[in-house]
């Protein structure tokens, strides 16, 4: 049989699938060099230098081991109280942004139409690109004296403080909620929705029964952000917290106010282990898994 | 699906909130660029464009966007290299260990900014004494920038498959030939939208950026800066209405060009 492709290009050709191992070493050395040294190497360091210590003369940082910041992370009450504030800010923006959601998320997949559902798309989306200040910054306005809600309200607006906090936080996350649930609940035929009408479920039982468990790694997955992000900021609590303190913000001050880098190095390594913590959590439920299928 | 016509009222009803909740701050923010009062009392008294004629001749603020410009673009060029190399090797080489490289590419996005921020502060400053500036920005964006960039590629190799790369070898393409013409008009959409996702992540960070900076400004930073002065409110209300407004053109470009996964 006569072949119509030169056989010494078929080899050249085929060349490139030999040793797909090696190459494929060699295609995630950039990548990897870069994550470990810059990322990992970063990581190394602030776990490094949260065993350090600070001269209280000249204010310099002295590289003495000690745990003594890692002791006064544990037995600080300031510390502390703070920490199980900004863990119950966390869980109650992912709570809100997981009740605002998943309705919402069930309306775009099974009951608006295609055309209704590229609009919520985009109208979803949209405010995600929307600058992270500008939309803090948003409710600073919203929320101000003389501002918009206080005119509403007659001079009764919430005012700045925790609950502009988590409203503010709620607000920023939102959108990153909602994707992942709406795509939990594409993700099943419509097949399985109506089995369950057909079998005589009431749409209640359809709702818990169906749409639930459907919506739960959705949630997880939205989780991941809601609950991070929530943990790390402190920009959002300088704009509308008043005088609320947060993790991020204790951190912030011990580097930049305190000039405490080691005890800060410290500090970040609470919420740190919190988001490991959640993340070991949610593996557990076994969520995870079936989102990244 | 049949869902009860009381429940599809509900979350119709709900829908309708929500999209309320996620847009009136920010029609908020457009209206009160024109707002005349200087402390901004609602309702606005008056409108005006005095405020917009001011923005557009703030120095400030241009060199700010000048410098969030280039960190987006070279963190966003760097994280499309690195993130599309890991991206292959991961979806189409026999490589050991891909789930813990790809919680490596994940973490830098998954664990709270602020603990990235000190971690490479303490790096570049205290145990590596550079100067902070646009170059350690950039170096940290590109970080937690490769993630998307990854994802988007993944998503679209896991999607294409490798039946048109293997019929382009057997009609004796050349590996780089394979590339320029089978793989990489594939992938194009991806890239697009991984870029455009790694530059509009880059371009709204503050935390990581505000630990790595040093004197730098980018346009969060000089917002943040000027955000609790009285006397330039006037401005950053408009800068503020700007970024909002041009927040649009990402969604729409995303629409046009990218496809209906990313």
């Amino acid at each position: 049989m006569t072949s119509l492709v030169p056989t010494e290009n078929l080899r050249a050709g085929r060349r490139s699938n030999r040793r797909p191992a090696l190459r494929g070493y060699l295609l995630l050395l950039p990548p990897m060099a870069w994550l470990v040294i810059a990322y990992l190497g970063s990581m190394a360091v602030l776990l490094i230098s949260a065993f350090w210590s600070v001269d209280s003369f000249t204010g310099q940082v002295v590289h003495v081991t000690t745990t003594g910041n890692f002791g006064a992370v544990f037995h600080d009450s300031l510390f502390r109280t703070v920490t199980l504030r900004t863990v119950g800010v966390a869980l109650g923006v992912t709570v809100i942004d997981a009740v605002l959601a998943v309705p919402l998320a069930l309306f775009m997949a099974k009951v608006a139409g295609p055309t209704m559902r590229i609009a919520l798309m985009v109208a979803v989306t949209t405010p995600l690109w929307a600058s992270y200040l500008v939309k803090a910054y948003a409710w600073r306005g919203l929320l101000a004296p003389n501002g918009p809600l206080d005119w509403i309200t007659g001079g009764h607006s919430i005012g700045y403080g925790l609950p502009a906090t988590v409203i503010t936080l709620s607000y920023l996350w939102l959108p990153y909620m909602i994707l992942p649930v709406y795509a939990a609940f594409t993700r099943v035929p419509h097949s399985m929705w109506e089995a369950s009408a057909d079998l005589g479920a009431t749409s209640a039982t359809t709702l818990r029964r169906i749409a639930a468990p459907l919506a739960f790694p959705g949630i997880a997955a939205g989780s991941i952000f809601t609950f991070s992000l929530s943990l790390g900021d402190y920009i959002a609590v300088q704009i509308v917290g008043g005088k609320t303190q947060l993790l991020g913000n204790v951190i912030y001050g011990q580097l930049v106010t305190a000039n405490d880098q080691p005890l800060a190095a410290a500090l970040s390594f609470v919420p740190l282990v919190v988001v490991l913590v959640y993340l070991f959590a949610l593996r557990a439920t076994g969520s995870l898994e079936q989102e990244s299928r | 699906m049949r869902l009860s016509a009381g429940f599809r009222r509900f979350a119709g009803a709900w829908t309708v909130l929500v999209l309320v909740f996620l847009y009136v701050p920010l029609l908020f923010v457009v209206l009160n660029s024109f707002n005349s009062s200087r402390t901004f009392a609602f309702p606005p008294t008056g409108l005006t464009l005095n405020w917009w004629q001011a923005a557009a001749h703030n120095s400030g603020a241009w060199h700010a966007l000048g410098a969030t410009a280039i960190v987006g673009v070279c963190a966003a060029a760097l994280a499309l290299v690195l993130g599309t190399c890991a991206a292959f090797a991961l979806q189409r080489y026999p490589v050991w260990g891909k789930q813990p490289i790809s919680l490596l590419i994940t973490m830098p996005i998954t664990l709270p900014g602020i603990v990235t921020g000190i971690a490479m502060n303490t790096t570049f400053h205290s145990v590596l004494g550079w100067n902070l500036s646009l170059l350690t920005v950039i170096i940290a964006h590109t970080t937690f920038c490769v993630v998307v960039v990854f994802n988007n590629v993944q998503a679209r190799l896991r999607r294409t498959g490798t039946n048109l790369q293997e019929a382009s070898a057997d009609l004796g393409a050349s590996g780089f030939q394979t590339f320029r013409w089978v793989t990489f008009p594939q992938l194009r959409g991806a890239l697009l939208a991984g870029g455009l996702l790694a530059f509009a992540l880059s371009f709204d960070e503050i935390v990581v950026t505000e630990f790595t900076a040093g004197s730098t400004r980018t346009l969060p930073l000089w917002i943040f800066d000027n955000l609790f002065r009285p006397n330039q409110a006037p401005v950053i209300n408009v800068v503020a209405a700007v970024l909002t407004v041009v927040a649009v053109v990402p969604v729409w470009i995303a629409q046009r060009y990218g496809d209906d996964e990313a």
